[in-house]
């Protein structure tokens, strides 16, 4: 009888030592993402002094003051606006073209496809930066310079990859036979399209168009270099920021890094998709 | 009225010469079956009559029109597919009522044939339901209803059983065969299977490296194969060989055994199905090597100078490996090929 159990002992406690092993690890990487967030959060709920006390508190005390500061500072909500308005367009933009270029990708053979996708890919290898001076100078030749859609066209470059290898992925989960099937029963290749392919993409479309957002949402650089007057988001909190006081900072933190989280999220099931790509 | 005529379609892949010179008449109401193995272009011909596939060169004309180069949706086909392609984001009832809604057809007519071909296929209890929630057998029924609701002229089936468990493609082929012949379309169904091809069809076409070498009867092609490569392809066991010489005009020694054949210029192989064989006082002598008990009779693989050669006995035999046996041929099952053109000399 004791024979058993210490051999089942025995035979569990490599096992329990992997579960505790793999309980530490996600613990520890959960707790690498979430703690600055929850500082931030704390921060942003404190009043000023409380901020710049110290030891910390590790309950919000629920001062709002900072983030009503925000709300009513000047060019705040234009520069918001300007934000949704880039952000909105780049993703209008980026799966207008991506997703037929997805498309084109999985269904069709063409000379220089592999060429193609690694191009696509690296596109992302060139650092913004060093684009920054020529692209600067040829939006103020144009006359792109300092407007939302300018702005949009660059962030639209920086979401395309992703449009185009997500859209990519999700047609070429649908089978050929299915397409086929309609034009059999009576569809063209654009009826086919929108009576059994769109509504079996829509909810992946909507994730890479979020995705798209996102990507603009967050983007600074470019926004910076490209906006005078007409800011983002993040722009216009990078500049007023630097030299603004420690509460203030942490609350326009909180303020940026909120709505990238949610919308994150909301279509973290298809980003997975996508990174099932990256690892094939 | 909807024959088909295939002529003169051949199909070119790069390099890859799929499919080369196909004639071939399917008449009216006709089930024809293609048959061969992997990669011998029975699937690219089927799509080409679909439209599926564009033809490098040559004519479909399906009844009095010439179809190669419409839509598949101009054709009045409809097709069954081999991995079923019923639509995952409808239910049953959108599925087999799909190309009906295409067709903009009203409301009741549209009701009236789902429900009508839903019942034909046995699934009327389904048609609420999605593609996920069906099982393979049951997906099958849908594609099919969903062909059937068409009333199509012509219906093309790209291995639609294959991906059925072996009980259930039993139960759908006898399904399948009553449900066409009722439906009074013409039938084109490609298999890799000869004894789906075999129960199914009123003719066969059977298919070698993009060319159709036989186009006969289930019978025929299995008494009279015209070429070696049939002879080798349909029958389970195939067909013997053996190489013979002739002695004098007519005459021929086969491992030592004179009989009686065609007279030829040249050498030509003896071929006997294993089935037309039985053990006798005079005959072929084979030495056992294998003996398979199979239950209704006895596979007996053996040597006959050297060439493998395989017979189907009875099962009440007692046959040893080691033994050596006396097998008399059917004379009149007897067929001669010619080694050279491998094609069957009468």
């Amino acid at each position: 009888m004791t024979a058993i159990t210490a051999e089942a002992d025995a035979t569990a406690s490599p096992r329990r030592a992997g579960r505790v092993l793999y309980g530490a690890s996600v613990f520890l990487l959960c707790a690498w993402v979430l703690v600055p967030l929850y500082f931030l959060l704390i921060n942003t709920l404190s009043s000023p002094d409380a901020v710049n006390s110290f030891p910390k508190s590790f309950v919000p005390e629920f001062d709002l003051g900072s983030l009503s500061f925000f709300a009513n500072f000047a060019g705040m909500l234009s520069a918001l606006q300007n934000s949704i308005l880039v952000a909105g367009l780049t993703m209008v933009m980026s799966i207008a073209i991506g997703a037929p270029a997805g498309y084109a990708l999985s269904r069709f053979d063409f000379w220089g496809k592999e060429l193609f996708r690694f191009l696509i890919l690296l596109t992302r290898a060139f650092p913004l930066p060093l684009l920054a001076l020529p692209l600067a100078v040829m939006f103020i030749r144009t006359g792109l310079d300092d407007t939302v859609f300018g702005l949009a066209l660059v962030h639209t470059t920086l979401a395309l990859p992703f449009a185009v290898l997500i859209t990519f992925s999700l047609f070429s989960g649908i089978p050929m036979e299915l397409e086929e099937a309609a034009w059999t029963l009576g569809c063209t290749r654009l009826t086919a399209f929108t009576k059994v392919v769109l509504p079996l993409i829509l909810p992946g479309i909507t994730a890479s168009a979020i995705f798209a957002f996102v990507i603009s949402w967050n983007e600074v650089f470019a926004a910076a270099v490209l906006t005078i007057e007409n800011r983002t988001l993040t722009a216009f909190l990078l500049q007023n920021l630097d030299t603004s006081p420690l509460h203030l900072k942490f609350a326009g933190g909180f303020i940026l890094v909120v709505p990238a989280l949610i919308f994150i999220f909301a279509v973290r099931k298809y980003l997975f998709a996508m990174w099932g790509i990256a690892n094939r | 009225m909807a024959e088909i005529r295939i002529q003169n379609v051949a199909k070119r892949f790069g390099d890859y010469q799929a499919l080369s010179d196909i004639n071939l008449t399917i008449a009216d109401q006709e089930f024809m079956v293609l048959l061969g193995a992997s990669g011998c272009g029975k699937t690219t011909l089927l799509r080409i009559v679909a439209g599926l596939e564009t033809q490098t060169t040559g004519e479909v004309w399906i009844g009095d029109r010439r179809v190669d180069m419409l839509p598949p949706k101009d054709r009045g086909i409809a097709m069954v597919f081999q991995n079923y392609a019923v639509f995952p984001h409808l239910t049953v009832f959108e599925n087999i009522g799909f190309g009906l809604r295409m067709q903009k057809l009203p409301n009741d007519e549209v009701t009236r044939r789902v429900t009508r071909t839903a019942e034909l296929m046995h699934i009327e209890q389904l048609l609420k339901r999605y593609s996920g929630e069906l099982s393979g057998g049951q997906r099958q029924r849908v594609a099919v209803a969903r062909a059937l609701a068409m009333e199509p002229d012509v219906i093309l089936m790209d291995e639609p059983l294959s991906n059925l468990d072996a009980l259930l493609r039993l139960e759908m082929r006898a399904e399948l065969k009553g449900v066409l012949a009722e439906s009074k379309t013409t039938a084109i169904y490609v298999t890799h299977d000869q004894v789906e091809a075999m129960s199914l069809a009123d003719r066969i076409s059977i298919m070698h490296k993009g060319r159709i070498v036989q186009a006969a009867t289930p019978v025929e092609v299995y008494r009279n194969p015209a070429e070696r490569f049939v002879a080798g392809f349909i029958g389970n066991p195939p067909m013997n060989f053996i190489p013979a010489e002739q002695t004098e005009p007519g005459k021929w020694n086969v491992a030592g055994e004179i009989m009686s054949g065609p007279a030829a210029g040249r050498a030509l192989d003896f071929a006997i199905r294993p089935e037309d064989l039985s053990l006798a006082e005079t005959g072929l002598k084979a030495t056992a090597r294998v003996v398979e008990p199979l239950g209704p009779h006895l596979l007996v693989t053996c040597d006959v100078e050297g060439a493998l050669f395989r017979a189907v006995l009875e099962s009440d035999l007692t046959v040893k490996a080691g033994d050596v046996l006396t097998l008399a041929p059917n004379a009149d099952r007897v067929r001669w090929f010619d080694p050279d053109t491998t094609k069957a000399v009468a």
